[in-house]
């Protein structure tokens, strides 16, 4: 089985065939980020451009240690965001990437539906590493992956996603698959960062963390972008720590295996206390170490290697 | 021949010196005239569009008077209202000047221009309205930059009473719409961009039919998109206020579904909204709460539209697509044949005080003649307009101007190969 797609926008449009195959392929990469000599010959002579508008250190190192391992050459390529102000079009760029003969193209930029834009214009494979607050669909990916390591079943799985939800692309990506899979998701954050009709993508919305946190087997902490405040979107970090941070007296609120997510980087203190983020329900190291693999098994696919 | 509120039916009109001399069946036809002979067509006032961007003086590559005006004609409209915010803005005379000339040499539509409310349309300091109604402008806006500040705005309506000049408000709390590049809801959650709510709109509508009460202005409120701005009008209207409003093709046509894909050329202001939204528009436009409709006629260049979703220009081009649009309403039964052209023609034409929209004798002989039946296809390479900004493209509409006279000068005659 291959995946029929030239590119990986977004997870709205995956079937849930499509999401457990690159699962599957996933876990052979995984076995292979475990050797020895982590290296594979799949991508040799291909050309993955990590095209970044946005600065990144996680996700374009991941993205670029993915690439690496599967042989393939690697350009980094993060124009100035002052080049898009000054207007140069999707598809100018595009066409500029086209013409250095990039077999994949990694787009993270600032404007949701531009990974969609540019893959419109080029012939190369495009993976969207995050469009503005629409979708990061390989860390949507690479959280299923980490929480069916876990041993956890989506079907009926209940999930909580926390934070501003509004503002965030991992929750958009990771609503659409969970939902797809069959999950409960739960959405939990002030009224001001629960986006109007979120109810509509599959969701249920809190207001009330610890309600939302009843019986549930995996919690999804949001990062709090801490320059939003003065934006009348919450009062002060202090208050909103105290309502959605969590705890470890809210970890006990949740199912007694739960596991607790974060796509990083994380606020200590803020959306998560330290005592939690280093505990074992914590798999927030799992998930980058995931991530490599789980970009391993995209790239791969998407190359059609296979 | 349909002049709303006069007459319909079937009837020669005679022209002479560019006005009406006479209207009736079987007319003598003095030796030596022109004859166009409309036999199965629709011979009306021609129209007027209350609400057009035509980018000179600043944006010439957008459009020009000349081209905005050849799209005018081409569209049926042969009166057009010019928005103010162009580079520099219109809000001198000299500015208004400059517009009125480059009309006159490109010599096809009647353009009347809308002079600034405000100096820069910055919203701070009134412009010099007395002296813009003097040099030619019909009306006041400061259209995509609402005036914020309502004391200014108590102020200008106030002020625009001493020349009778209506003030046009487009209807947007900017703070309530900041950031946002589509209408609010679950479609905007879903595709990750920022939303302006109808809220947006609603509260500048209220505020704004509150400072008319006030003042006693002439408030104009522009394209009207959400139900909320409908259901105030309408008590607005219930309770006597002089307010007027309008509606555009694409707010009674499509919806935000449009946009999915990121089509640039589904981004407007106000947005496309929902359903609820478009039903109603119809209904405020079936039962009179919306008088006019009128285009936006927003051209944009091609590389500006290409940019994303976010970072594009709000606007489409709407001349040339305004009257197949407008006539789908008749086939649906939403409006009669003679109150859409109403919409079209002679409302537009009292709401500015135009003494234009009609083909009683003795008017300005403009004069649209379309034929109902003709179905065509959208391709905007055939616009006239400069741009080709239109989420119409490749549609299949009814409905077809195929000649437009101004001032009793043939501007405009669809071509045979076109048909």
């Amino acid at each position: 089985m291959s995946l029929k797609r030239k590119d990986l926008l977004s997870l709205a449009p995956l079937s849930v065939d499509e999401i457990r195959l690159i699962l599957q392929t996933a876990d052979s990469f995984k076995e292979v980020t475990g050797r020895e000599i982590k290296k594979v010959p799949a991508l040799r002579g291909r050309t993955v451009v990590n095209l970044f508008f946005e600065p990144s250190t996680r996700t374009r190192t991941s993205f670029e240690l993915a690439a690496k391992r599967l042989s393939a050459d690697v350009i980094n390529f993060s124009p100035s965001s002052s080049s898009v102000v000054k207007g140069e079009t999707l598809l100018d760029t595009a066409r500029n990437i086209e013409a250095m003969q990039a077999d994949i193209i990694v787009l993270r930029h600032p404007s949701a539906g531009a990974a969609e834009a540019l893959a419109r214009g080029v012939k190369s494979s495009v993976i969207n590493a995050g469009d503005g607050w629409h979708e990061h669909p390989t860390q949507g990916l690479l959280d299923l992956y980490t929480i069916r390591e876990r041993g956890l079943s989506f079907e009926g799985l209940r999930v909580a996603i926390v934070g501003d939800i509004a503002h965030s692309r991992v929750a958009r990506s990771n609503i659409h698959a969970l939902v797809k899979l069959g999950a409960e998701v739960r959405v939990v954050g002030p009224p001001t960062m629960i986006p109007s009709g979120v109810d509509k993508l599959g969701a249920r919305v809190y207001y009330n963390f610890d309600e939302a946190l009843r019986g549930v087997q995996v919690i999804m902490m949001l990062r709090l972008q801490l320059e939003r405040q003065g934006k009348a979107l919450f009062p002060t970090i202090r208050e909103y720590a105290r309502l959605y941070g969590l705890t470890a007296e809210r970890v006990r609120l949740a199912d007694p295996g739960v596991i607790v997510m974060h796509p990083g980087p994380i606020n200590r203190g803020v959306e998560i206390a330290p005592e939690v983020a280093d505990s074992l329900s914590s798999v927030i190291l799992d998930q980058v170490a995931n991530g490599v693999a789980v970009r391993m098994g995209i790239l791969y696919l998407l190359s059609g290697a296979n | 021949m349909i002049d709303p509120g006069r007459f319909n039916g079937v009837a020669d009109v005679l022209i002479d010196e560019g006005r009406v001399v006479a209207v009736g069946p079987h007319l003598k036809v003095p030796a030596g005239a022109a004859k166009i002979d409309a036999t199965g067509r629709l011979v009306l006032p021609g129209f007027v569009d209350l609400h057009v961007h035509f980018r000179e003086p600043g944006f010439e590559y957008k459009e020009s008077i000349q081209s905005g005006a050849a799209a005018a004609v081409a569209g049926g409209f042969t009166s057009v209202c010019c928005m103010p915010n162009t580079n520099p803005v219109n809000d001198n005379q000299a500015i208004t000047e400059l517009m009125l000339d480059r009309a006159r040499a490109a010599g096809l539509a009647n353009v009347f221009p809308i002079g600034a409310i405000t100096k820069g349309s910055e919203g701070k300091e009134l412009a010099e309205i007395g002296d813009l109604r003097r040099a030619g402008c019909v009306a006041i806006s400061d259209d995509g930059k609402p005036v914020m500040n309502s004391l200014v705005m108590r102020r200008a309506m106030e002020y625009a009473l001493a020349f009778d000049v209506p003030v046009v408000d487009h209807c947007e709390d900017l703070h309530l719409a900041e950031g946002g590049c589509m209408n609010e809801g679950a479609i905007s959650t879903e595709l990750g961009l920022p939303g302006m709510p109808a809220a947006a709109e609603d509260v500048m509508v209220a505020r704004n039919v509150a400072l008319a009460e006030l003042t006693g202005a002439r408030l104009h409120l522009a394209h009207l998109s959400t139900e909320g701005s409908v259901r105030m009008v309408r008590e607005a209207k219930s309770r006597g206020l002089h307010v007027t409003a309008e509606a555009c093709p694409h707010h009674f046509t499509i919806t935000e579904e449009v946009v999915r894909g990121y089509n640039t050329y589904a981004k407007m202001n106000p947005p496309l909204r929902t359903w609820k939204d478009v039903q109603a528009i119809k209904e405020g436009l079936r039962d009179g709460t919306i008088d006019v409709i009128a285009t936006d006629h927003a051209p944009h260049a091609s590389q500006e539209k290409q940019l994303g979703f976010t970072e594009a220009p709000f606007g489409i081009v709407g001349l040339e697509t305004a009257l197949p649009l407008t006539f789908a309403l008749v086939d649906e039964g939403v409006l009669s044949l003679e109150s859409a052209v109403d919409k079209l023609s002679t409302a537009p034409g009292k709401v500015f005080g135009l003494a234009k929209g009609t083909l009683a004798v003795g008017a300005d002989a403009d004069v649209t003649i379309v034929d109902q039946q003709e179905q065509w296809e959208v391709d905007p390479a055939k616009f006239r307009s400069k741009s080709r900004n239109t989420p119409f493209a490749g549609w299949k509409v009814k409905g077809r101007v195929r000649t437009t006279i101004v001032g009793g000068r043939v501007v405009f005659e669809a071509g045979q190969a076109e048909g």
